[in-house]
């Protein structure tokens, strides 16, 4: 067993310092890259180990005990529930918003414009499960624009649901704008102002893991002007 | 006459007996069997139940129509060719589903290999569709009875085919009236292994297939799904699983569980 717990890392190591680690919603993946790199920098000999999920299924892992230091979540639903089962140390805060896109095929062959064009028919659509942030956002927006989609699949998460359009197996789905720039397959198309929905992100320290300390330093840096200069630079909103 | 074994071995036998029962016993503390009965009838969990069947029963019929001569092909061939299929056979045993997924989106998916031109000759996609489930599920199942029939066949007394033949029975005859009868025990317990895998695939339906409820969410689907906004659920749908398959593992007690 301690063989077994060396050999894949589930025992602290003698040497380096147990690490933060990180639970992120899975659209945050490019960003909480960038902003673990700019704090192991900013804080010598820190290590930040990074989780990405859809937001439920990070909230099940929490709910189970998994040791981690920060919880960073899709919606403020999701981060209530995490507080309301003292998975929480301290409140959360909202640290950057994101607004929702069209995601389509480079180059839009089936010429969509709106979020009307996705009840066409022959199209192939999906949505992210109604659990996952960016599904319950996607459908709030449908229902302001009074458009009913057709969805193939509730996608487990965004970054599933791109990778199905990159694939060329959907022809468009609804996610964060952010989701859809730097993938050279897909194209995103904007959603109006008037149906947009604009999800909120907030952070907290997590009450299970090894590294309060760690943990409320990381959630500060996020926070910080250089945290949100790293946001803006992935297109996130201001919260 | 047996030897002694060891006691030092007792040990680690417990604790690998324990390793399996303690999650076992995990799922059945937490259940909350008050509202048991009335959790499994209801409808979403009875529409991904009868899903599930349906998709596990055709692929366990595909299984059977394509993996039944590979077996017999397999169990007669030699050489490199028949370590090349064998190795082929075998791999999506030892895959990631979700590996295999992502093959079957390269190869049957509306971008795939084969997927376009069934796509473009025949308007057929499979990828979000039942049938794709039924694929996915073939794709993970027919290993294991191939690789059963197989070993059946091996151990099979040609002498019976022998004769049979030297009575003036041709190929076919011989095949359907000696072979399958003689090695019926073997194609059942292949069928039932087919089966049980078939109905607890995940990895590879949801990547090809996706998740939809009355399309595509099958039993391990729901359970994902439930284990994300109601975890009370997606533990009774759980017992309900390891409850199937452990009386498809009852039926296979002859085959799989006896000792040699």
């Amino acid at each position: 067993m301690v063989v077994a717990c060396s050999l894949v890392g589930c025992a602290p190591a003698a040497a380096a310092p147990h690490p933060i680690v990180v639970f992120a919603a899975a659209s945050l993946t490019a960003p909480f890259q960038a902003l673990a790199a700019a704090f192991e920098q900013a804080v010598p000999g820190s290590a930040v180990e990074l989780h990405f999920a859809g937001t439920p299924s990070l909230l099940v892992q929490l709910r189970e005990g998994a040791p981690a230091d920060v919880f960073a979540a899709a919606d403020e639903n999701n981060m209530q529930r995490a507080a309301a089962a003292d998975l929480l140390v301290g409140a959360a805060q909202v640290f950057a918003s994101n607004h929702l896109a069209i995601v389509v095929t480079a180059g839009n062959p089936q010429r969509i414009t709106g979020l009307e064009d996705l009840a066409r028919d022959g199209l192939r659509v999906a949505l992210c499960g109604p659990e996952v942030p960016a599904g319950s956002y996607a459908r709030q927006a449908l229902a302001k624009a009074g458009v009913e989609v057709r969805s193939l699949s509730d996608e487990p998460s965004v970054t599933a649901l791109v990778a199905k359009v990159r694939l060329g197996e959907l022809d468009a789905g609804i996610v964060y704008a952010t989701d859809v720039t730097d993938v050279a397959e897909v194209a995103g198309v904007a959603v109006p102002e008037a149906f947009d929905v604009r999800a909120r992100y907030p952070i907290a320290v997590a009450a299970a893991g090894l590294q309060r300390d760690g943990g409320a330093r990381f959630v500060a840096f996020v926070l910080s002007p250089a945290g949100r200069a790293i946001l803006r630079d992935f297109g996130f909103g201001a919260p | 006459m047996r030897s002694r074994q060891p006691a030092l071995l007792w040990l680690p036998a417990s604790l690998g007996a324990l390793f399996f029962v303690l999650p076992l016993l995990g799922l059945l503390l937490r259940a909350p069997w008050a509202e048991f009965v009335g959790e499994l009838l209801s409808p979403p969990v009875l529409q991904a139940l009868w899903l599930s069947v349906r998709c596990a029963a055709l692929a366990t019929l595909l299984t059977f129509v394509f993996g039944l001569p590979l077996a017999v092909w397999l169990a007669t061939a030699a050489g490199p060719s028949r370590t090349a299929v064998r190795v082929l056979v075998t791999l999506p045993m030892v895959l990631p589903p979700v590996v295999g997924g992502v093959a079957l989106l390269l190869a049957y998916g509306r971008r795939g290999l084969f997927g376009q031109w069934l796509d473009a000759w025949f308007g057929l996609v499979l990828p979000f569709s039942p049938v794709g489930v039924v694929l996915a599920a073939t794709y993970v199942a027919m290993p294991f009875f191939v690789l059963t029939v197989e070993a059946g066949l091996r151990s099979f007394d040609h002498r019976y085919a022998d004769a049979a033949a030297s009575l003036g029975a041709g190929p076919w005859r011989v095949f359907t009236r000696v072979t399958l009868p003689m090695i019926a025990p073997s194609l059942g317990a292949g069928l039932v292994v087919a089966f049980a895998r078939a109905l607890g695939e995940f990895g590879a339906t949801i990547t090809f297939a996706g998740n939809l409820a009355g399309e595509t969410r099958t039993m391990p689907l729901a359970v994902y799904q439930a284990l994300q906004t109601d975890p009370q659920g997606a533990i009774v749908l759980s017992v309900l699983l390891v409850m199937v398959a452990a009386l498809l593992l009852f039926l296979l007690r002859r085959h799989w569980l006896r000792v040699a």
